[in-house]
């Protein structure tokens, strides 16, 4: 029980002092649960980033609920993810609450116009980092031309089609293409020598003619 | 009725965005807007209040918008909608770790979808610019001059801080600088 209320107040913590979102509580989970408490190891902690960035959701929640679920299995997994959440839940409501009155105030809404221009540049810096840490291959840039295309039509014509759609299919077509790099190196096994190296060099072929196809 | 739709559609937002707060951004923004839960020129000043406020983005733009909906009740249920789906698939993640991270079609899945949300968040903040310059729709387009200088000032400052300090601005107080121009720009420019 004590750890889990350690577990807890923690997390509580973690949530509480965290501005500016999933990156920055990278930083503070290391600070406070490798350095200080040493529940995890480094290696470990590299290994929960990954998994963090590679599932569904919001990076911190993620973290909380793997960590916590590594000290105390499901117990401490909810516990580590309560206390991560319930400062955001009792702070934003009660932003919430005075929110109304604040939003017709003239000053308010001028001090907004302000805030929006900056929400519109850190949305893009946000964007160029992920496209910074993409690799440095055609298909990918490829993808980025045309989805934002198409997110600038959809929005020019109004045409509404879920995001979400476009997720999916991104994560398709790649899963896809291994499908048949595979398919194709099986037969190529059955002629011997012809292995590795060709598989690599026809891997990428393959995969540009793919998404050409599915184009 | 509404509140049920309030934890679906924020299940749905969990579990289908990869890569954490910004990713949520361009799906949060379509479902209020199909539901009119609030105005977009809401939601935009929901991502400052959020981006200043501590915790992860994502749950407190679900806490603001099922409080708007529902009360505390609402906050609560587009929360724990928001955070039910993280919680599930880590859960199942733990229990059979190795293969899941071992396995390559769940890798080639996220090598597919990275690009995807790139567009997607670079498309969102596209098109919040544009409207800060005036774009309303395809026909009409009222050139804003506060809009252009704000987003003059707002990127000036970020660069001439990185030339000066050799380090990144802290998010919180570039927003803070900024509510700080609008006021100023509001008052100038009518």
């Amino acid at each position: 029980m004590k750890e889990l209320l350690e577990l807890f107040y923690v997390f509580l913590k973690l949530g509480l002092f965290t501005f500016g979102g999933g990156y920055a509580m990278i930083a503070n989970i290391e600070d406070q649960v490798v350095n200080r408490k040493k529940w995890i190891t480094q290696d470990e902690m590299v290994e929960i980033i990954a998994i963090a960035e590679s599932t569904p959701g919001p990076i911190a929640i993620n973290m909380a609920t793997y960590i916590g679920f590594k000290r105390k299995k499901f117990l401490g997994a909810l516990f580590a993810t309560l206390g991560v959440v319930l400062p955001s839940l009792i702070i934003i409501y009660l932003i919430s609450l005075f929110y109304d009155n604040f939003s017709s105030n003239q000053y308010f809404q001028w001090a907004f116009i302000g805030v929006k221009a900056c929400v519109g540049f850190l949305i893009i810096k946000a964007g160029i980092n992920l496209v910074i840490k993409m690799d440095k291959k055609f298909y990918p840039f490829f993808v980025l031309v045309v989805v934002i295309s198409l997110m600038i039509v959809f929005e020019l014509f109004n045409i509404s089609f879920s995001s979400v759609y476009l997720i999916l299919i991104g994560g398709s077509i790649e899963v896809l293409a291994l499908l048949v790099v595979n398919l194709y190196n099986k037969k190529k096994e059955s002629e011997p020598k012809l292995k590795e190296e060709e598989g690599q060099i026809i891997d990428n072929n393959d995969n540009k003619d793919k998404k050409e196809d599915q184009k | 009725m509404n509140l049920l739709y309030l934890f679906l559609e924020f299940f749905k937002i969990g579990l289908f965005t990869f890569g954490g707060g910004y990713a949520m951004i361009p799906l949060i923004r379509e479902t209020v807007l199909k539901y009119n839960w609030i105005s977009e020129t809401e939601f935009y000043d929901l991502i400052g209040v959020c981006e200043s406020t501590p915790g992860p983005i994502a749950v407190n733009m679900a806490t603001f918008i099922g409080a708007s909906q529902g009360g505390f009740g609402g906050s609560l249920l587009a929360t724990l909608g928001v955070v039910l789906p993280s919680f599930i698939v880590i859960i199942i993640v733990a229990l059979i770790l190795d293969k899941f991270i071992q396995n390559k079609y769940v890798k080639q899945f996220m090598k597919g979808v990275k690009p995807v949300v790139a567009s997607l968040i670079i498309s969102s903040g596209l098109l919040l610019i544009a409207k800060n310059l005036g774009y309303v729709n395809m026909t009409t387009f009222n050139f804003s001059s506060r809009g252009a200088i704000l987003l003059a000032c707002v990127i000036g400052i970020y660069f001439l801080y990185k030339l000066i300090f050799k380090k990144k601005m802290n998010t919180i107080l570039l927003i803070i600088i900024s509510a700080g121009l609008g006021l100023l720009v509001c008052f100038y420019i009518p």
